[in-house]
């Protein structure tokens, strides 16, 4: 535990060696640095995870980051079961990224080889900083660190106004839900004091809170939490998001800022328990994103595309069990979504290497022969995705989904409805890349080629994570007492009431079952459909359009939102600004001009002009003065 | 007599010199009337001490004002040398004496 601070520090000076050096370093010393910060942090992550298994959470504090008067916000980490996990998850995968990283972004010039090295390793530093904390605030700078680190790395090709766009789009989206998160924490800090966890989350502590504080202050908090973690209304930034380099798609959508949402919200689960308005809500706009997301996952020919919305919809997958209460379960799915969610975007990286850019899945096809390692691989995290056993993905939807069942059938009618889109849209995109024939130009065949082993070797360790990564978390059924995550977890999570319905054994055989058989229908049916794909002009008409043009959800936002909003800043700026304000000010200047140019004409030059003035004047001051007492009596005494 | 008198009289050569200055054009007439005015002041001087001596310090009790009336003429002496010899120069230059021909100070 002593060693905690140098799990961030180790990516902070990487930051600082590539950023500040990368004029100088070659390629080699950047990636030494970069990959070798994400090392040493995992070694050391390993360290404390293994110190935490044996001796529970630990917080160290190192010094006051606000200290005023009797308000203090301490600069601390804590270190308990849910933080080293999510340790292990994002310094683990954050490193093999990072190598897949210095393959895949060699052909950049040295100096922004360096630039992107540094955002990563910043990027990864602002993320353990937010799951480190061990009070809000410390969450709050690494939770603002993300969002500006995706930022920066999705307009890394800073070239392309599109991409930039991109990049606003996300921090703009981001900014939204941050606010809610900020409201919320001010909330917390006006009724009970404090932010440091292990003083909020205590019964004594939260009675001090009244029902609509509670409701109000989860509902804020999931409304930052809708922002870094892609959910419906704010979803939109994270598939434009694609715009980065291919590795920083995974790093975004796996090992850091999306599953920053779902860990804020499992750490304040003693909050959230006495919510149920709130959890009901999320429960809702999780399930509700699954699908949604799924659906338009469903049309999209854009390989990274695909694996954009289907992260949204792993995401709400996650709200999903959130919302029931199966916070267990959301965590287990945030680890094996990391694996798979990582490998799926570092083999589309691969494809995408391989074909020179494109991305279209249309025009690639029967890669299957010349990218072994990336075809199988891919297919593994395909199969842990849709959710087909014994793959990891299978074991943490199902925990999840058993969870939704308890607490509402039609949350799970929804849930394994969007389970067999994701089956489908993952199969459809495996078989048009992978399957049939190439259907790119004879340039691109040429040059197809397997990738080098930077890339293959963390697409391999990914894919044994993938496949083996389900078993910490056998349920019951099949084993009791072998749920090793929920027993690790146990200690985090101990202090919910306990859960009062059990699924009877019959029931959760029922519904594995039903799911399963639907996802490998669902799968064939995908296999079958595309596996000899071929080009296709015409346009998809009906419900197919709708799907491919996202719901025209992005055209909504933009006629709804942001047309107003424009139109409106025209209104303040020609009415308002141009006519009302520089009018005001100018209409002053004007004034004075004016009136100076007509006082000029009183200065002549006629001295007797300005006599008559001056004698005037005195008559007016005398006259003024009439009333006075004294000169009236120094009159009547003249005249008397 | 009453001091009345001698009030009535300043203001009336005061109002003379005031309106002699607005309304003539000739310096040398504008001159006199500046004169007019501060004799009509000197007038008053006199006047007052003569009315209320006892008002004044030793040793010059009761003539104080009549004594700075002469401090005024002296004045006057110089500035009525300094404006002649302005008049002349202005004359000199113009070949007049009407002062709305000096507005040189314009701008």
């Amino acid at each position: 535990m002593n060693l905690a601070y140098l799990v961030p520090l180790f990516p902070l000076v990487g930051f600082l060696i590539n950023g500040l050096f990368r004029k100088q370093l070659s390629k080699q010393a950047v990636t030494l640095v970069g990959c070798g910060a994400l090392l040493a942090s995992f070694i050391v992550s390993l360290v404390l995870f293994c110190d935490v298994k044996t001796g529970g959470a630990a917080t160290r504090a190192y010094f006051d980051f606000i200290n005023v008067a009797d308000f203090k916000i301490p600069f601390a980490f804590q270190v308990d079961q849910l933080t080293a996990l999510f340790l292990l998850i994002i310094t683990g995968v954050g490193f093999l990224i990072h190598v897949y990283s210095s393959a895949y972004m060699h052909e950049e010039t040295s100096d922004h080889f360096a630039r992107y090295f540094a955002y990563l390793n910043l990027f990864v530093f602002s993320m353990l900083l937010l799951v480190m904390g061990a009070n809000f605030l410390i969450m709050f700078i690494g939770w603002e660190g993300v969002g500006l680190c995706s930022y920066l790395l999705i307009g890394y090709w800073f070239k392309n106004n599109q991409f930039n766009y991109a990049a606003r789009k996300a921090f703009v989206m981001n900014r939204i839900g941050d606010l809610g998160f900020l409201v919320a924490l001010f909330w917390i800090l006006a009724r009970a004091g404090t932010l440091t966890y292990s003083e909020l989350f205590t019964p004594a502590m939260l009675a001090k809170f009244s029902q609509a504080d509670i409701t109000a202050i989860t509902l804020l908090l999931f409304v930052g939490a809708t922002g870094k973690s892609a959910q419906i209304p704010l979803y939109t930034w994270l598939p434009d998001a694609m715009a980065g380099p291919t590795p920083v798609s995974a790093l975004i959508h796996a090992a850091t800022m999306v599953t920053a949402g779902i860990y804020m919200i499992a750490r304040s689960h003693l909050l959230y328990s006495l919510a149920p308005f709130t959890n009901q809500i999320i429960a809702i706009i999780g399930v509700a994103t699954a699908v949604f997301a799924a659906s338009i996952a469903l049309k999209q020919n854009d390989i990274k595309k695909v694996l954009a919305y289907s992260t949204v919809s792993q995401l709400g997958y996650m709200f999903l069990g959130l919302g029931v209460g199966a916070y267990g379960g959301a965590v287990f799915h945030v680890m094996t979504h990391a694996f798979f969610k990582a490998l799926l975007f570092l083999g589309a990286g691969s494809v995408i290497h391989a074909m020179g850019g494109q991305q279209d899945s249309r025009y690639m096809g029967g890669l299957k022969k010349y990218m072994p390692v990336t075809h199988i691989t891919f297919l593994l995290a395909c199969l842990a995705i849709a959710g087909v056993p014994p793959f990891s993905g299978f074991f943490s939807k199902d925990e999840i989904l058993a969870a939704a069942y308890a607490s509402s059938p039609v949350l799970y009618y929804f849930g394994v409805l969007g389970a067999l889109f994701t089956a489908f849209y993952m199969f459809r995109i495996y078989a048009m890349t992978f399957l049939g024939d190439f259907r790119g130009t004879h340039d691109q065949e040429h040059h197809l080629h397997e990738s080098p082993k930077a890339m293959t070797i963390p697409l391999s360790i990914l894919a044994v994570l993938a496949v083996v990564a389900g078993f910490v978390g056998i349920p019951a059924l099949f084993a009791p007492h072998a749920h090793l995550l929920e027993n690790f977890l146990a200690p985090v999570f101990s202090d919910l009431p306990e859960h009062a319905e059990h699924l009877s054994h019959g029931t959760e055989w029922m519904l594995m079952g039903v799911t399963t058989i639907l996802v490998i229908v669902s799968i064939v049916w995908a296999w079958k459909k595309f596996s000899s794909y071929q080009l296709d002009a015409s346009e998809p008409s009906g419900i197919g359009k709708v799907l491919a043009n996202k719901w025209y959800v992005d055209e909504i936002y933009d006629a709804v939102i942001a047309k107003p909003l424009l139109k409106f800043s025209g209104f303040l700026k020609n009415i308002i600004d141009k006519r009302v304000i520089d009018g005001i000010v100018n209409g002053t200047g004007r004034f004075v001009q004016y009136t100076s140019r007509q006082l000029r004409l009183v200065q002549s030059g006629q001295v007797g002009g300005y006599i008559l003035m001056m004698v005037l004047s005195l008559v007016v001051l005398f006259v003024a003065f009439w009333n006075q007492a004294y000169i009236l009596r120094f009159i009547h005494w003249i005249f008397k | 007599m009453p001091i009345q008198y001698y009030i009535a009289l300043a203001v009336t050569l005061f109002s003379i010199g005031v309106v002699g200055v607005l309304i003539r054009r000739n310096a040398i007439i504008v001159f006199m009337c500046i004169e007019l005015m501060l004799n009509a002041a000197n007038l008053l001087l006199v006047a007052f001490s003569k009315t209320h001596p006892a008002t004044s310090v030793a040793p010059l009790a009761g003539i104080d004002g009549q004594l700075f009336v002469f401090f005024v003429m002296v004045v006057a002496a110089a500035e009525v040398s300094v404006g002649l010899a302005i008049i002349v120069m202005l004359y000199r230059n113009t070949h007049s004496v009407d002062v709305d021909f000096l507005n040189r100070l314009k701008n």
